[in-house]
């Protein structure tokens, strides 16, 4: 009898952090770096945008959204050619194992360093920047399935667009632009309704747009949705381009994906 | 199972194209038959093909011309099934750099979850001669003891067939003994091992059956004993005679010598009697000699 794929995975993720706890400037890096852009963006930008709403407030929604994509994208995208180069995918394609439990178990280390960086910048930003918490548990409900949901979405791209680089020396220089560009566009380092209307039209093809949007109706007052291009938090829609991003993902990673560099 | 074919190959060709050679074929025309529960090595010169022709059936690589069968199966069609193929083959690599902040047991103990019926993993630990290490990060180990937990990784699975791509590089002469006695245990249990090398003592002490191949074509195919004609070549007899070294062959030295002995009346001059080491042999046929 076959082993279970997903017990496989799950097994496969307890591996993946394991290693990921070991390396420690990877862990350092991943957890410090939007606490640092965090204490940076807080310490020049004093002022608010609306009453009540503290220019750290807007950022720390925008610094979690691309967690999310700097965590799981953009990570994977440059950790899995140097897995390939390594010999790692190599060695799992002459075993039994599934992609799909490798897939899974990228998944939950993306998830678990995700609930650690958001857990730090949460307590940094609330000890001190005067950070809001959100207040109500549809708020948190809806944070919760926006870091799952965007998690997994967000390792799948990732690993999808692993067969982009080829090799790992190359991989940071082809991904990280990608990465910037998008954080500019979708509306993380400034306020989205104020960028030119083409660079909105643009971000709105991917989800780190929407994931911001997503967060800002987590951290930010009810009110201040009217202060958004749609009038709205669109909460439906944000899902929906998730889930479509993360089926699109999923069938271009099956398709795409590269154990070894023949 | 006994004397069923494990492999199966005939006329397996792989040709590589590139821009400053041209097209080459590392592999040009190959056929093998490896028996179940035998080793089998396949000697040669670097370059020759060894690791071309492995990867092709280790399902790694697409072959370009031929048909190739492991345990009955075409390695290039695996479909939706590979998993069960895979859950009876164990492959050893040549050279991986992977998992190295994991300790030897985490490995070992994960890859046992991979497969339907594993080996016990701290027996397949002891095996190795990892027992000592089985804590150590696979970062501290040294390259003997990395790779006899790539072929710790490689057996865990309990497989019918094992390859072995060039498996002692790199190892100090104890570690090599170490390692070849673990191989043959392997057999004795009744694995079937494939191996390749470059190193003939290695193919002399480990296979029951040798094929030499030389740019992509193998030469031979025989026991170690008997590669190249060695078993019946011609003996060598040289002695000092007459101020100068004095040199014959022949079938049968021991009747040359009596001879010679004759004529001496007692001890003949610097007498030597050699047959071909398998050296000597190997040298000729990939053309070194």
């Amino acid at each position: 009898m076959r082993p279970n794929i997903i017990k496989v995975g799950f097994l496969r993720g307890g591996l993946e952090i394991k290693q990921f706890m070991r390396q420690r400037e990877s862990v350092v890096f991943t957890l410090l770096f939007p606490v640092m852009l965090l204490f940076i963006f807080g310490s020049i930008f004093k002022g608010d945008l609306a009453p009540g709403v503290t220019f750290s407030q807007y950022f720390v929604a925008g610094m979690i959204a691309s967690g999310l994509v700097n965590t799981g994208f953009q990570q994977l995208a440059i950790m899995i050619p140097i897995e390939r180069d390594f010999g790692t995918l190599k060695r799992l394609r002459g075993t039994p194992v599934s992609p799909i439990s490798y897939f899974i178990g990228k998944s939950i280390l993306v998830f678990v360093a995700m609930i650690v960086q958001v857990g730090a910048l949460m307590g940094f930003g609330a000890a001190l920047f005067g950070l809001d918490l959100p207040n109500t548990t549809e708020r948190w409900l809806r944070f919760a399935w926006l870091i799952l949901l965007g998690s997994i979405c967000s390792t799948i791209l990732g690993i999808a667009f692993s067969a982009v680089p080829k090799n790992g020396r190359g991989a940071s220089a082809v991904v990280s632009p990608i990465v910037i560009i998008l954080q500019f566009f979708s509306g993380v380092f400034f306020v989205f309704s104020t960028l030119p209307q083409w660079m909105q039209q643009f971000a709105a093809l991917f989800p780190l747009k929407w994931l911001t949007q997503g967060m800002r109706s987590v951290f930010l007052p009810e009110s201040f949705a009217t202060q958004e291009v749609a009038r709205s938090w669109e909460i439906p829609q944000i899902a929906i381009i998730l889930l479509i991003w993360t089926v699109l993902g999923t069938v271009l990673a099956l398709k795409t994906f590269k154990w070894s560099d023949k | 199972m006994v004397n069923e074919s494990a492999i199966f190959v005939r006329g397996l060709k792989k040709t590589y194209t590139s821009k400053a050679n041209g097209s080459k074929d590392a592999v040009a025309g190959i056929d093998l038959d490896v028996k179940s529960g035998e080793i089998f090595a396949i000697l040669g010169p670097n370059g020759a093909g060894k690791t071309t022709t492995v990867e092709i059936l280790e399902g790694y690589r697409d072959r370009d011309g031929g048909e190739v069968k492991v345990l009955g199966q075409d390695p290039a069609k695996l479909g939706n099934d590979s998993w069960a193929w895979r859950n009876r083959i164990g492959i050893v690599l040549q050279s991986t750099n992977d998992s190295q902040d994991l300790s030897v047991a985490e490995t070992v103990k994960h890859f046992a979850n991979y497969y339907s019926n594993p080996r016990d993993p701290e027996s397949v630990i002891r095996d190795v001669g990892l027992d000592e290490k089985r804590d150590a990060r696979i970062n501290t180990l040294s390259g003997g003891q990395r790779r006899r937990l790539d072929v710790a990784l490689g057996i865990i699975g309990n497989p019918e067939i094992l390859f072995l791509d060039e498996p002692t590089t790199g190892f100090d002469p104890e570690a090599r003994r170490a390692f070849w006695e673990l191989i043959r245990n392997l057999r004795d249990e009744g694995t079937t091992i494939l191996l390749t090398t470059h190193y003939l003592d290695e193919a002399e002490a480990l296979a029951d059956r040798v094929a030499v191949i030389v740019d992509g074509k193998i030469v031979e195919v025989s026991t170690p004993e008997n590669l190249g004609g060695r078993n019946t070549a011609k003996a060598r007899i040289s002695w000092y005679e007459n101020g100068a070294k004095q040199e014959i062959e022949s079938d049968f030295p021991a009747a040359e010598v009596t001879k010679l002995v004759a004529k001496f009346g007692g001890e003949v001059p610097e007498l030597t009697v050699i047959r071909p080491s398998l050296e000597d042999i190997y040298l000729k046929m990939i053309g070194q000699l």
